[in-house]
């Protein structure tokens, strides 16, 4: 690996949604270099050590640690110049067609000058304050995924008696590793009147390991001087606030809260990245470029994705428009169309699209929904679809001549047939 | 000559302070004995940490307090540069909501005059909005107090016992005192649970305990109630913030919600003012009506708060309130060498380097009319931990290559690196701690202080401790004893199932 300080893009971030577009980038014939802050590449599937991964992108049922392993093996065939134990610290556009990178590694500080940056630094989770949980901030309160390092990273066992906040995938998957450690999963609370994840998921890790699940539920309070000795929940109303009176209390020693992820962006933030408050994440159009010109998103940095493969897609739509971007020293888009979320439609990734090609749109509803159309009334298309439920994404694919029927907005919403 | 021997009860800022002013004299002996793992965890680590000028000590009702308070300002003024504590002096505007307040307001001016508070002055609702872009347009006018300071109490209570250390103070954690021993009306030492330790003076800065300690010496009428602050802060991506520390004129129970920017750059709102039956030392918990207090307060006070999804934490504290609000600040006869200094509640942080100057001053070489001679050879200066991320480029470079864990960011949401951490396990070898606890960690370098709240990195804060102390990952704790980060390995519940 022979080090230079200019390349055609920095990727930032060495998990699934850096990694891929690194690679679609190497094979578009573009240079580019992947910072990622942990000692090694993978980011966090390489943990997952359950299957669900990669079913579109390999066609394969793969564990995490697998799907990652498969995209290593990809990275480093293409010879793809990378550093791990870094931290990408601040970027400035010097012009339109330049950027310079700060980054801290063990060798110095690198500035690196690039047209383009991918930014594919993944997810933070909501923690126990994020989710207002009141009372004792005792020890033995950690978010899914920190257990899952403790565990299945570093070999080391959290707890005794579980209580999982939060029903979404990762919280049934992690119910369910507990259980098999020989841990008492005491219960999985949700504050939403139906389970957040998958029902595979529910069926494989709750029911078959005998796991209650409390629905329209809240956890509101911790009680433990030490660590955790219980915690105290209540029925929620139908604005999921806690009903007085409904309180009862689980004893525990370990809270894991699986209460979803957010875009992890800082560094996006401190340079006023224009933020889509539904996705949390940066407005982007359909070359997946954020607000600041020749800056990329990809992955869950950019939209918490239900699956992997989604992650993988980004990631190499992301390098095609960074390759977009140098070739024709910025975007050739003379005006984009707006996506405007109609009824039911919680979030829709890209919020803009070009016209200039197909597009994937990638959408999340707010409620479950049974035998619906998705419809987009300006460009008159329309797809039926059995259910939608919040914790899947619908993915749409618009071709270009469809795109370019509407002048100004494209509406998608969802009706009932 | 034999040495005096002095031991002082609770590590807080009150008694680090204390050993400080001590450690610049020869021939004494100081023994500073905390019951936790770390310094500072008691009420210290949950006060606002203002430094304040002065001006709402009522100089009749609370002469100690008032007179400390503006000394204590002011020693606070030479402490945090020889000590390299962050600080931020932005002033203080005391905020009068309605019309009525300013008749409040201007009895604070006319104390300020009485203490002699320099600068303090009514502003109108105009100059308010020029000196706090982001006051509340709507309020009647404020007090402006331009002296008052904002600290990081637990980086203060560090470095102060940190440079005690340095001039020969030896401190003890996790060590309980259960008794103090008299004969023919003398101190002769305390016992503790780790054995006895001989004393000739026993200074009590235990703080909510002070009430226990002082019972211990046969001084029973000292009461100490704990009275609850709740705070929440807000991440430091968070806008808008604010310029200067705000709050509304005080009740009788508190000097009100304050709105601040911290020195590390967080908005921080609070604390709330409840008070607890005496017993209730350690209820540090919070709760939701807390929180819509402090944000419901706040909102009062300011233009505009950041969006309630930028609050990263919430957080409480024990204030010690004493029944009549007077701090007991005595030294007796009998037992000759006992010295309380007990329910030092707000502006104890303010005042704490004049509260030891005091202590030394009047009542030991006063009262007890020992002969104090200073050291010649006193260090008054400490550095502290380096902050690689404030620095610049070419300094960062250099520090990378004289120690490549530099260059390890641990912490993304505060950047702090793998050197920083290493940094902190050293210095708390060094003045003595016996565990190395992620909450001492946090406190040193502000590492798990972010957006992220340990999420990422408090496995890698505890991979890093664990390595140097050579012990197993899962019994790194967060508090000492009982706070472990795991129970053991990944398979210790099958293991233990019966086949």
């Amino acid at each position: 690996m022979s080090m230079q300080d200019d390349y055609d893009v920095l990727v930032i971030g060495g998990g699934p949604g850096g990694l891929s577009a690194a690679i679609k980038a190497k094979e578009l014939g573009l240079r580019p270099l992947l910072i990622e802050n942990r000692e090694i590449l993978g980011g966090i599937p390489l943990q997952c050590i359950h299957t669900g991964f990669g079913i579109h992108y390999f066609k394969e049922d793969l564990t995490g640690t697998e799907l990652t392993y498969r995209l290593l093996d990809k990275f480093e065939e293409l010879d793809i110049d990378y550093y791990t134990g870094a931290h990408v610290t601040d970027f400035a556009s010097v012009s339109y067609l330049e950027k310079k990178v700060r980054v801290i590694t063990a060798k110095g500080i690198l500035d690196i000058t690039t047209p383009t940056i991918i930014y594919a630094a993944g997810a933070r989770e909501r923690h126990a304050f994020d989710i207002r949980i009141t009372g004792d901030r005792s020890a033995g309160i950690y978010t899914a995924g920190e257990a899952q390092t403790m565990m299945d990273v570093e070999g080391i066992m959290p707890g005794r008696e579980i209580v999982i906040v939060g029903s979404g995938d990762v919280g049934l998957i992690m119910a369910r590793r507990f259980a098999l450690e020989g841990a008492k999963v005491k219960a999985v609370i949700e504050t939403m009147p139906y389970p957040g994840g998958l029902l595979r998921n529910v069926v494989q890790c709750l029911y078959d390991h005998n796991i209650p699940l409390h629905l329209n539920t809240s956890v509101t309070r911790v009680i433990g001087k030490k660590r955790v000795e219980k915690v105290i929940i209540s029925q929620v109303d139908g604005d999921l606030r806690p009903v007085p009176g409904t309180e009862g209390e689980i004893e525990c020693d370990t809270i894991i809260i699986a209460a979803g992820l957010r875009p992890y962006l800082p560094l996006l933030e401190s340079k006023d990245v224009i933020i889509d408050p539904a996705t949390g994440g940066p407005v982007v159009n359909d070359y997946l470029e954020t607000s600041i010109p020749g800056v990329f998103a990809s992955g869950n940095a950019l939209v918490i994705n239900d699956l992997v493969d989604h992650v993988l897609e980004q990631g190499e739509r992301a390098a095609e428009g960074a390759y977009t971007f140098i070739k024709n020293k910025g975007l050739p888009t003379v005006r984009f169309k707006r996506m405007i979320k109609g009824k039911n439609i919680r979030l829709i990734v890209p919020q803009y699209l070009s016209g200039d090609k197909d597009a994937i749109i990638y959408a999340r509803v707010i409620k479950p929904m049974r035998d619906i159309a998705v419809c987009f009334p300006e460009i008159e298309k329309k797809i039926n679809l059995p259910a939608v439920r919040p914790a899947e994404m619908i993915k749409v694919k618009l071709g270009k001549n469809e795109i370019t029927r509407s002048k100004n907005g494209i509406r998608m919403e969802l009706v009932h047939l | 000559m034999m040495k005096l021997k002095v031991i002082i009860v609770g590590a807080g800022v009150v008694g680090a302070s204390v050993a400080r002013v001590l450690s610049q004299y020869e021939k004494l002996e100081v023994h500073l004995l905390e019951r936790k793992p770390d310094v500072g965890w008691g009420i210290s680590k949950a006060t606002t940490g203002i430094i304040h000028p002065g001006h709402e000590e009522d100089p009749e009702e609370y002469p100690l307090r008032a007179k400390l308070c503006v000394r204590g300002n002011y020693l606070w003024h030479r402490w945090v540069k020889e000590l390299d504590i962050p600080i931020r002096w932005p002033g203080e505007l005391m905020i009068a909501l309605k019309e009525k307040d300013l008749k409040n307001v201007e009895y604070y001016w006319e104390i300020a005059r009485k203490n002699g508070v320099p600068g303090v002055r009514l502003v109108d609702n105009e100059e308010l909005l020029k000196l706090e872009r982001n006051a509340n347009p709507n309020v009647a006018g404020a007090l402006w107090a331009p002296t008052a300071g904002i600290i990081n109490p637990m980086k203060a209570v560090i470095a102060i016992i940190e440079n005690a250390v340095e001039n020969e103070v030896k401190l003890h954690t996790e060590n309980c005192v259960s008794g103090i021993k008299i004969e023919n009306w003398k101190i002769r030492g305390v016992e503790t649970n780790r054995g006895f330790i001989e004393a000739d003076l026993v200074i009590n800065a235990a703080g909510l305990y002070s009430d226990h300690i002082s019972r211990m010496a046969g001084i029973d009428y000292v009461i100490v109630r704990p009275r609850k602050g709740e705070y929440c802060v807000f991440d430091e991506t968070a806008y808008p913030k604010v310029r200067r520390i705000l709050h509304p004129t005080p009740t009788p129970i508190t000097k009100g919600v304050y709105v601040t920017t911290t020195p590390e750059g967080n908005l921080l709102i609070g604390p709330t003012a409840q008070d607890l039956p005496e017993d209730a030392k350690e209820d540090t918990s919070t709760s939701k009506e807390g929180l819509d207090f402090l944000l419901k307060w706040a909102g009062k006070i300011i233009r505009e708060l950041p969006s309630k999804s930028k609050v990263i934490r919430t957080y409480a504290g024990l204030r010690p309130e004493p029944p009549d609000g007077r701090w007991i600040i005595e030294a007796y006869d009998d037992p000759w060498g006992f010295i309380n200094i007990a329910g030092v509640r707000s502006p104890g942080l303010a005042s704490a380097p004049a509260i030891a100057h005091h202590i030394v001053e009047s009542l030991i070489k006063g009262k007890f009319d020992v002969k104090l001679v200073k050291k010649k050879k006193w260090i008054p200066y400490r550095k502290d931990i380096v902050k690689f991320r404030h620095l610049p480029r070419e300094k960062q470079n250099a520090l990378i290559k004289g120690n490549p864990a530099y260059g390890n960011v641990v912490c993304m949401c505060r950047v702090v690196t793998e050197a920083e951490i290493l940094e902190a396990i050293k210095r708390m070898k060094k003045i003595g701690i016996k565990t190395i606890t992620l909450d001492g960690i946090k406190f040193r370098t502000f590492a798990l202080t972010g957006l992220c709240q340990g999420s990422y990195c408090r496995i890698r804060i505890a991979k890093i401790i664990a390595k140097k102390l050579d012990i197993p990952l899962w019994s790194v704790t967060a508090k000492g004893k009982g706070t472990e980060y795991g129970i053991g390995n990944v398979k210790v519940l099958l293991r233990n199932i019966p086949s």
